[in-house]
């Protein structure tokens, strides 16, 4: 436990908060690129995500998509992109873009799968427009999955971001690197447990959010066990939902 | 011989599903349990097999108490019927029949002879052995069931509403097929099922129930019709709505049988001329 | 190319080295798995406490945790044994929810009745629960597998040889080809890895093969049952 003392005196430690490589900037640096990646990723995904989930097309082929973008190694991507387009931000911008895209993509057309198709049916039997039953019916019943699917994008873009310190000069993982290189395990250690304490504060939040978008009829209909469950995906049920390569 | 003496069962809810009940099921013969959802017919069943230990209350097999007995050893000597065939979906056929002489330690290829056997027995073809129950039809994977049921050649067969869930000509198969297999073999047979006719064609004993497994008349079926013992009785096997009570009318040549609100329910035949065939389900 | 064609020894090495450590991780997950898995679906308690902890588990990044790990069980981080627990970690935390989840879709008509034929608990578990949540744990075993091949190659940047080498290799080298080469091995590599699984589903799971033929062999059943 002596490490972890020692990792959290580097934390504690004033010195480490002055100037452009200080914890501060780091840390916002970090949480700055996630969003950002994930934002990008959003606005790509959803669309795309929706207009699958709603005509049922283009639906194999967005499968076969995100499983094999799932089967890629980040650190790979990560690399390769970085000697293409040199060491900066470029390179992890476009690969943390590109690996949140499969998890939002599935939670997006997945959530529209799973509301039973007699709600979508009664909604066009009473007279629905079809951008109607999108906006009314079938955006907030698949807002939970989708969510699900942000999260575990979000999850997967923290990850990466910190191995993103291996090619680019950003975010907390440089604390991991620089510590690596010196040998100093308490830089090390301190950078890690910083990185998994903004992981699991975001993961917090996102769990918070995920049984507030659940619409209340819905909420209210199920026991207890039910929402626990839908709380967290399920990995058995769509895996390109839950997966994160870290 | 199946004893239940002050036999109770109170849920851990609360609910009371049994109170105080007491039956003795002869040997030999079958035993209809019937009654509507909640009269703890289902209940009563499963107590004999111990999935459900009464609250109160003995039951006896043979004049042996079952809550002395080892329960998996006990469920191994008794066959037992579900509806939906409760059928192992990832074993072919012929294990799900042979899986409980295998539980007993028969050994594989006697189990599976006898298995082979057994589908003759319930009407299965063997070229069936190989498949798996989601390849069957309802009704035959109901014969699967049933096949399983005897498969330890026990004393005792439990059926909880075994053709519950097929559609009535196939029920209607399948009763007659249970009929000709009790002649047979003659069983102490346990069924339940919410539907009177259905206790009435299978029952040597009915026992009528009401909520909270309280007996509202038991007799074999004809006793029960020509004298019911209250207007619960009456109104469940549909006596008072006249549907019991049937006269004759002369139509041309033939006597017809008309309830009293004057609705068909069969034609008068006399012994020695010609019947309708004996296949075809009673008309109602 | 032609540096593929200098180093396909190397390439074979790195390969092993990675199978050394992506394999062990997919089956002490499941081993592991199973347990907390049936404890979560069996009781209520600790179904909670289970999953929260899995769910975690699981958010907390791979890198990290590799400089963690050290720190509390007092492996060098360099060492593959370091990296084989982080992954079986991540395996169990994906797996656990995978087998409660399993087991719950289990039929309750199905399980009642094994009961009542004479099933022990014990038996019940092994021969008809387990078995019956086959396919569902197959699948997670499938999104595990994946998921270890390519959280391995991170390994790389802290030293632990696999084919994530190639990339920090490359990177530092500027060798394009020795990157390229190490994305479609580790994809290669998950991809085999994943139909092996689906073979051993074949071999194990026999009857959920049928699902396609039966509507049709149940027609035939049907009609020849109606014409009997």
């Amino acid at each position: 436990m002596n490490l972890f003392q020692d990792a959290l005196n580097w934390i504690l430690d004033p010195a480490n908060y002055a100037g452009p490589g200080g914890i501060p900037v780091r840390l916002v640096e970090h949480l700055v690129f996630t969003v950002a990646a994930v934002l990008m990723a959003c606005a790509i995904a959803i669309p795309v995500g929706f207009l699958i989930g709603h005509t049922g097309r283009g639906r194999s082929l967005a499968v076969a998509t995100s499983g094999g973008l799932r089967a890629i190694p980040t650190l790979g991507l990560l690399t390769l992109v970085a000697l293409w387009v040199g060491i900066g931000l470029g390179a992890p911008s476009v690969a943390l873009t590109v690996l949140a895209i499969p998890p939002i993509l599935a939670g997006a057309y997945a959530g529209f799968e799973a509301i039973d198709r007699s709600v979508i049916d009664s909604a066009r039997s009473v007279g629905m427009s079809e951008s109607q039953i999108v906006r009314t019916v079938e955006i907030p019943l698949g807002m939970p999955l989708l969510i699900a699917g942000i999260r575990s994008a979000t999850l997967q873009v923290i990850a990466t971001a910190t191995l993103a310190a291996y090619v680019a000069d950003i975010g907390l993982g440089r604390f991991l690197f620089a510590g690596l290189k010196t040998r100093d395990y308490a830089e090390m250690l301190g950078g890690s447990l910083l990185v998994i304490l903004l992981a699991l504060t975001l993961e917090g939040i996102f769990t918070v959010m995920q049984r507030l978008v659940v619409p209340r009829g819905v909420a209210s209909g199920r026991t207890p066990v039910d929402r626990a469950r839908s709380a967290r995906p399920v990995p058995g049920m769509d895996p390109a939902i839950t997966k994160g390569t870290h | 011989m199946i004893e239940f003496r002050s036999v109770s069962k109170q849920f851990p809810d609360g609910t009371r599903a049994v109170d105080d009940f007491s039956l003795t099921l002869p040997s030999h013969r079958t035993t209809v349990l019937v009654g509507s959802s909640g009269s703890g017919k289902t209940t009563l069943l499963r107590m004999i097999n111990r999935m459900v230990d009464p609250s109160g209350g003995t039951i006896e097999i043979d004049g042996a108490d079952i809550a002395q007995l080892e329960p998996v050893q006990l469920r191994r000597s008794i066959g037992y019927v579900m509806q939906n065939s409760g059928l192992l979906p990832h074993r072919t056929v012929i294990d799900n029949v042979a899986t409980v002489p295998l539980l007993r330690g028969v050994p594989r290829k006697k189990a599976r002879a006898d298995a082979l056997a057994l589908l003759d027995t319930v009407g299965l073809d063997q070229t069936l052995a190989a498949r798996y129950p989601s390849q069957l039809s309802g009704g035959q994977q109901q014969r699967v069931g049933v096949a399983r049921g005897l498969a330890v050649n026990p004393n005792i067969l439990l059926m909880d509403e075994p053709f519950g869930a097929v559609d009535p000509i196939v029920r209607a198969e399948l009763q007659q097929e249970l009929i000709r297999l009790q002649s047979e073999l003659g069983k102490t047979v346990v069924f339940v099922t919410h539907d009177i006719e259905e206790a009435f064609l299978l029952g040597d004993q009915v026992v009528i129930l009401r909520d909270g497994g309280r007996i509202a008349q038991v007799g074999a079926p004809a006793d029960i019709l020509a004298d019911p013992a209250d207007d619960f009785v009456a109104s469940f096997i549909g006596a008072d709505r006249g549907k019991r009570a049937l006269h004759l009318e002369r139509r041309g040549d033939s006597d017809l049988l008309l309830d009293s609100e004057g609705r068909l329910a069969g034609v008068l035949v006399m012994p020695g001329t010609s019947a309708p065939s004996p296949d075809s389900p009673a008309p109602r | 190319m032609t540096w593929i064609w200098a180093n396909l020894d190397l390439l074979w090495d790195r390969t092993l080295d990675h199978l050394v450590l992506s394999v062990p991780p997919i089956m002490l997950s499941f081993l592991i798995a199973v347990p907390l898995g049936w404890l979560a679906n069996r009781y209520r308690a600790g179904r909670g406490v289970i999953l929260t902890a899995s769910g975690l588990l699981y958010a907390i990044p791979s890198l990290p945790l590799f400089f963690v790990i050290p720190a509390v069980v007092g492996t060098s981080l360099r060492s593959p044994l370091n990296l084989v627990i982080a992954l079986t970690l991540y395996g169990v935390a994906l797996m656990v929810r995978v087998v409660a989840d399993g087991l719950a879709s289990v039929d309750e008509d199905v399980r009642q009745s094994a009961v009542a034929v004479g099933y022990s608990g014990w038996s019940t578990f092994w021969q008809v629960e387990l078995p019956l949540a086959g396919p569902v744990l197959l699948a997670g075993l499938r999104v595990v597998a994946v998921s270890t091949v390519s959280l391995a190659t991170v390994g790389a940047v802290i030293g632990a040889q696999s084919l994530g080498s190639l990339f920090t290799d490359g990177f530092q080298r500027g060798i394009q080809a020795e990157i390229i080469a190490g994305i479609v091995l580790t994809v290669a590599l998950a991809l085999l890895l994943d139909g092996a699984l689906v073979l051993l589903g074949r071999l194990l799971l026999p009857w959920t093969r049928l699902a396609a033929t039966s509507r049709r062999a149940l027609r035939v059943s049907r009609s020849a049952e109606g014409s009997g």
